[in-house]
């Protein structure tokens, strides 16, 4: 039923566009370009295409390119934007240096 | 381990969390509340411009002045406000973990209400990463908060209040404002707001967007073009700008990240902004004792962020036994209500997407208004505010039907009504009389009440005009009258200038124009 | 780019103490309290670093310690967010290139 489901689905030969080249993931610098590609290689999730190209794991943590990214994916598979799941929220939710993270409870 | 144990944990010091723990303390709750910025009240203190509403959601109070009032009563209650802490997890059995200062500290709540807010959304263009272009948020927090104009020339891409707002804010701050921009084929914000802009002169561009951000380094220049019914740019159609700074409003998203964590039921909502929690009336989620309110579970304006938090702090105390049934039915009856009132009128999430044709009242909706910003000379006469008299009168250029009525109770002699439903226009009560003292003038949060008098002398007529900038013009200045659309049309005296304490920083100006111009001239300029 | 010395509705801007910084090295003058970057932008400078993989210009996009793009080295430290550190006397400010100050 769900296109994600369906990993055999063709979508068709990768054809490059002339804004591929405009930057995404500000932080990560990854194009549109790129996440169009690897939706074509067969990467039909966010949380897929999040580790396969870093979009949304720098230091704003998809703040900003979360929705654009969605955007970009769905529309490549042809399916809704409400269709796809978005990635994964976990702790830290903010960046968080190690040197933090690692003083527990503090000094009380 | 260390875990700090409070009846109610609030995440975030914005409108609904700071309104969410007034109402949990007033119950007798011990109350804490995080905030990961400096300061408290969320966006309240960017917002300098009335509120819209009734007199129950403090409407033609500036955000910033509502903002200051909730940290007092929060502070009389003995709310413990966290600053510069960030909660960074959020667990089952109610847990959360801050970051304060270099340490993850530990809390544990019997209840938690999320009020996260929202994040700005962005567009992609060629160019827009580099600096100069801003979101609209930015350029807020640099001129409200920090006294820096974001830049000296700017372009606003996005037409709902947002960029509305933040457009007239820029010009307040100084900054000139060349164009405001929108893909869409209409305005997305109210009318007043696109008006109190147009009539200073902004070029408004619908259904255009940006091809380009120009500039080596950073912006010089930007390049619009139209686009057509599906978005795609019409070549021949560019238009080029020299700006130094591109400011972008195109839209929230709820920040509900925290609550999908924790394992709430989301669901993609574009009506309520987003991807947000599903959650009942009294703002709980799927897990019970965790509730939300404001933007994070769907975007709307301020004013309904305080109700829902309100809700949300009296439905923690109830549900934790801290309040009768009775009273918690009271209260939510009391706050459902206001937020109902909110909800009404052209604008609520449900009209989203609808072309109206049509007001409540049956008065055509202006097409000119939704595309160019403003009411043509003859459209206005089709609204009731909008009434031909001898001797000064009010004129009401309101045209869509908001939830709004300071005017109603700003006239001392009751010359202005709207009636029981707060969504309609103002209509001129024609048997009382009007003295002139410009009190709907400066009540109007939309800016769109002006006093005509053409039986002023022979030849010429005033216009009474709200006026927000400086530097203030005096009596006896002369310049020139700008029309709706922020044309020259005419010359213009400055007869009066009036700034008084009840007017709350809108001055009035008194502009005397020749008669014929009386309905024409909406904006006076030096020169 | 100018500071708002009177606004029509916040009214004067209140006197801040004045604070020295240095910005890859020259000096300069903020006010104290208010974030780097507003200091940075009242002298108008637009550019806080360059990107690791493009080398692209970056600067102030969304003001309220979201986006990261503002971030600099200060007083050694990559990554900080100019745009709600508060500026104290004596700062050291250096562009970041990648994520380290020029070679």
């Amino acid at each position: 039923m769900n296109i994600l489901s369906d990993r055999s689905k063709d979508l068709g030969p990768f054809v490059p566009q002339p804004d591929d080249d405009i930057l995404i993931c500000r932080c990560e610098e990854v194009t549109k370009g790129e996440i169009r590609e690897a939706v074509h290689a067969g990467m039909f999730t966010i949380e897929e295409i999040r580790r396969y190209l870093r979009c949304g794991m720098g230091l704003c943590q998809g703040q900003t390119c979360g929705k654009l990214v969605k955007g970009i994916v769905a529309r490549e598979l042809g399916v809704a934007n409400t269709d796809l799941e978005p990635a994964t929220s976990r702790a830290p939710m903010r960046p968080t240096e190690m040197r933090v993270l690692g003083n527990d409870g503090g000094n009380e | 381990m260390d875990i700090k144990r409070y009846d109610v944990i609030v995440i975030g010091a914005g409108p609904a969390g700071l309104s969410a723990a007034i109402e949990a303390s007033k119950a007798g709750m011990n109350v804490i509340v995080f905030d990961e910025n400096a300061k408290p009240g969320g966006q309240l203190f960017k917002q300098i411009h009335k509120f819209f509403g009734s007199k129950e959601h403090k409407a033609k109070v500036r955000g910033f002045k509502i903002g200051e009032e909730l940290l007092a009563e929060a502070d009389k209650l003995g709310v413990t406000v966290v600053l510069n802490a960030t909660v960074i997890g959020l667990y089952a059995e109610k847990e959360v973990t801050v970051r304060i200062d270099d340490a993850i500290c530990h809390y544990k709540g019997d209840a938690i209400i999320v009020a996260t807010g929202a994040a700005e959304n962005m567009v992609t263009f060629r160019g827009w990463t580099k600096p100069g272009v801003i979101g609209a948020g930015a350029a807020q927090t640099m001129m409200n908060l920090h006294q820096i104009k974001p830049g000296n020339r700017i372009l606003m891409l996005g037409s709902g209040n947002v960029g509305l707002v933040v457009s007239y804010q820029l010009m307040q701050a100084g900054c000139e404002v060349v164009a405001l921009v929108d893909a869409a084929p209409k305005i997305g914000g109210y009318g007043v707001h696109a008006a109190k802009v147009a009539r200073t002169g902004v070029p408004f561009y619908l259904s255009h967007t940006i091809v380009e951000a120009e500039g080596e380094e950073y912006v010089e220049g930007v390049t619009i073009a139209e686009v057509d019914s599906s978005f795609q740019f019409i070549p021949g159609t560019e238009k080029h700008f020299d700006v130094d700074t591109i400011c972008l409003a195109v839209g929230l998203s709820p920040m509900s990240q925290l609550l999908k964590a924790l394992g709430c039921d989301m669901v993609e909502d574009p009506k309520r902004g987003g991807y947000v929690p599903e959650c009942d009336e009294y703002g709980e989620t799927s897990i019970r004792g965790v509730f939300v309110a404001g933007d994070v579970s769907g975007i709307e304006e301020a004013s309904s962020a305080m109700i829902e938090g309100r809700i949300a702090g009296v439905a923690a105390a109830y549900e934790l036994g801290f309040m009768e049934k009775e009273e918690l039915d009271e209260k939510i009856a009391i706050h459902e209500h206001a937020l109902d009132t909110l909800r009404q009128g052209m604008f609520t999430p449900k009209n989203r997407g609808k072309v109206l044709e049509k007001t409540e009242e049956g008065c055509p909706v202006s097409t000119n208004l939704l595309k160019k910003g403003y009411l043509t000379d003859e459209e206005v006469f089709a609204y009731p505010g909008v009434t031909k008299q001898a001797g000064v009168h009010p004129v009401m250029e309101c045209s869509q039907n908001i939830p709004c009525n300071p005017c109603q109770d700003a006239c001392p002699k009751g010359c202005i009504s709207i009636g029981e439903n707060i969504t309609s226009l103002p209509v001129v009560v024609e048997t009382a009389e009007c003295i002139g003292c410009g009190m709907c003038v400066a009540s109007c949060s939309g800016q769109a009440i002006f006093l005509v008098d053409e039986s002023y002398e022979e030849e010429f007529a005033t216009v009474t005009l709200p006026y927000e900038f400086l530097p203030l013009p005096k009596a006896g200045d002369k310049g020139k009258g700008l029309s709706r659309s922020g044309e020259v049309i005419c010359d213009a005296e400055v007869v009066d200038v009036k700034s008084v304490k009840a007017f709350d920083h809108t001055s009035l100006l008194t502009i005397k124009v020749p008669k014929d111009m009386a309905m024409k001239a909406r904006f006076y300029k030096e020169g | 780019m100018d500071r708002i010395k009177e606004h029509p509705i916040l009214g004067e801007t209140p006197e801040k103490k004045v604070v020295t910084f240095t910005y890859d090295g020259k000096e300069m003058q903020g006010l104290e309290g208010e974030p780097i970057a507003a200091a940075l932008k009242a002298a108008g400078v637009m550019v806080h670093r360059y990107t690791k993989k493009k080398h692209e210009p970056r600067g102030i996009f969304c003001a309220i310690g979201r986006c990261t793009d503002c971030v600099m080295i200060v007083d050694g430290k990559p990554n900080i967010r100019t745009c709600i550190t508060p500026l104290k006397e004596g700062m050291t400010v250096q562009t970041q290139y990648g994520v380290t100050a020029q070679k």
